[in-house]
């Protein structure tokens, strides 16, 4: 057997960690949870000034595990191990990263799948709904236990977005830049309407028994996989589905005339159902789509962007794609004409991708490129 | 001044022409920004803040390499990003000839911008005049394009310009004519290769009163 080998540009061995928090979180539903855990990893080491921390957040299904690998399992690498790294764009020979999980997650922070304090049972349905400010306000829980006053920048892609934005609304003084990839100020009708979709399918699976399916020792996976199917159909461009699948037919040299699989497209929707439905919590998603769709900043100022982005004082860049058509450019373009009538300081990039939704985890060089020079440019 | 700085100027005299009539601390918006050096020279000389605009991916790099703020749009959807009078100069260095709806992008200048500043190479200069008096189309210093690889769709003398400007309704607050890095001032229109033009909106008529 070989030695485990770290290739180049990685951060190599990582380990998740965990903190506790025993001080109740008043969340924005108005529900409160008594205590709550946060699962998180972090790289690269936290200068004297503790000035270089640098925190991603991640997106629906996602996790802390950012970047490297675990021992053992060199091919779980870290969803954004093509960022972050030593020489990579995000270089942890200079920031301290920390990748931080949310809370309702289903990856080792207090989720609907922990045991509830009050009765010893699985929360299951009893599981507050959670937003993308609680997210923040548990995640600046966790800057304070690590010692850290202002992050150098929050960056995120897609929901992860949402946070890095939030972030700086919540806690300006807190995070010195925003990084805003493949982002919405708010979800369109059309988004929340997949979601909903999404939600239908867990709910109506007879597997789910109201969210209380962990009593039942059940799973309701074939929600789970119809939600993941349509999710991730909206994750990619209709060019890149064309490209990668086009009409091929799996195994096959003409129809079935029958509904197994004919074409490849139908076995990668399954496969990628059946992958998820395997380490994804029901309850977990239900509560990310709702924390997706309630993300609205601009709703406590009368609808004026520009106004609920007033207080923050981060300097932001915004990165969008061309075929996201998930969270168009145009919803990129609202965010950068908010800050401009604010006159913040914002930087604004609109990747030429054909990948879709998902091109923010892509390392194409422009995209790259230009992450690279801007973090080049944080003053630490 | 750094070495930097002296080498940009004297690279490209028209920027030096915009960077003294921009006001310390005065908000600019660079259209066509390329890498950035003037909205970094503008920054770093007169503390002017501004946001750059550029098209080309590359040069975004270079922008934010050079940390000035700036902005991958099309110039020619508009700059309805932007409100009336948000800035007090917006720029237009050698990118003018290059412009297809070149009377919207001019008004929208000078609604979004109290002022604007627009440089352009002269098609009336004796160089152009003179090759096409030969029967080719020019090429020289301030127009390096063949005909077939030029970007430029839009190209002009000073008096076009300035019938352009008394059309659109566009006062002409100041004008430096350039040749060779040099200030020209007899027969602009035929010795000078560049041509660096200060605008402002039109003067409200004393009809109207």
């Amino acid at each position: 057997m070989n030695a485990p080998q770290t290739p180049p540009g990685s951060v190599g061995l990582v380990e998740a960690k965990t903190a506790s928090f025993s001080e109740p979180l008043k969340l924005r539903s108005g529900a409160v949870l008594p205590q709550f855990d946060l699962a998180y990893e972090t790289y690269g080491e936290l200068n004297a000034a503790r000035s270089n921390a640098v925190l991603v957040c991640h997106a629906l299904n996602a996790s802390h595990h950012v970047a490297g690998s675990y021992a053992g399992n060199p091919a779980d690498l870290g969803w954004w191990d093509n960022l972050v790294g030593p020489g990579k764009p995000l270089d942890t020979r200079r920031f301290f990263v920390i990748g931080s999980n949310y809370i309702g997650s289903c990856f080792g922070s207090t989720g609907p799948a922990s045991i509830n304090p009050a009765t010893g049972k699985p929360w299951g349905a009893d599981f507050p709904v959670v937003t993308v400010e609680d997210w923040v306000a548990a995640q600046a829980r966790l800057a304070d236990r690590l010692g850290i006053e202002s992050f150098a920048a929050a960056i995120g892609g897609s929901l992860g977005a949402m946070q890095a934005l939030q972030w700086a609304l919540s806690f300006p003084q807190r995070v010195r830049h925003s990084i805003v990839i493949a982002a919405t100020p708010r979800l369109s009708a059309q988004n929340i309407a997949f979601n909903e979709v999404a939600r239908q399918a867990i709910m109506t699976d007879p597997d789910f028994h109201g969210g209380h399916y962990y009593a039942k020792g059940v799973v309701p996976r074939r929600g789970l996989r119809i939600a993941r199917m349509i999710g991730h159909i909206t994750y990619l461009s209709d060019d890149a589905m064309m490209g990668k699948f086009g009409r091929l037919l799996r195994g096959k040299k003409g129809p079935g005339f029958d509904f197994d699989v004919d074409f490849e497209i139908e076995s990668y929707l399954r496969h990628q159902g059946d992958k998820f439905a395997g380490y994804f919590d029901a309850n977990t998603y239900l509560r990310i789509t709702k924390a997706l769709d309630y993300y609205d900043p601009a709703a406590d100022c009368g609808g004026d962007l520009a106004k609920a982005l007033e207080p923050a004082q981060a300097a932001f860049l915004v990165v969008s794609f061309t075929s996201d058509w998930r969270f168009s450019i145009a919803r990129s373009r609202e965010i950068v004409r908010a800050l401009l009538e604010t006159r913040k300081i914002a930087s604004y990039i609109e990747v030429n991708a054909p990948q879709g939704h998902d091109a923010f985890l892509m390392d194409d060089p422009r995209y790259h490129g230009a992450l690279r020079a801007y973090f080049e440019n944080i003053d630490l | 001044m750094t070495a930097d700085q002296q080498a940009l100027l004297a690279a490209r005299p028209d920027l030096a022409a915009i960077a003294r009539w921009v006001e310390p601390q005065a908000r600019v918006l660079d259209l066509g920004c390329g890498d950035g050096a003037l909205l970094r020279y503008l920054w770093e000389a007169k503390h002017a803040p501004g946001y750059g605009i550029e098209i080309d991916a590359e040069q975004v790099v270079e922008c934010l390499r050079n940390d000035v703020n700036v902005l991958q749009m099309d110039l020619e959807s508009g700059l309805s990003t932007f409100r009336d009078g948000s800035f007090d100069c917006v720029v237009l260095s050698e990118t003018l000839q290059a412009i297809h709806r070149t009377e919207q992008l001019m008004r929208e200048m000078l609604r979004v911008g109290h002022e604007a500043i627009v440089s352009f190479p002269n098609f009336g200069h004796w160089q152009a005049r003179l090759q096409v008096a030969l029967g080719r189309m020019p090429v020289s210093a301030a127009l390096p394009y063949h005909w077939y690889d030029t970007p430029n769709v839009h190209l002009c003398t000073l008096q076009d310009f300035e019938d352009f400007c008394r059309t659109l309704g566009v006062r002409v607050l100041e004008r430096l004519v350039l040749h060779a890095g040099r200030s020209v001032n007899l027969m602009p229109n035929l010795l000078g290769s560049v041509a660096v033009y200060r605008l402002g909106r039109a003067a409200p008529s004393a009809k109207a009163h």
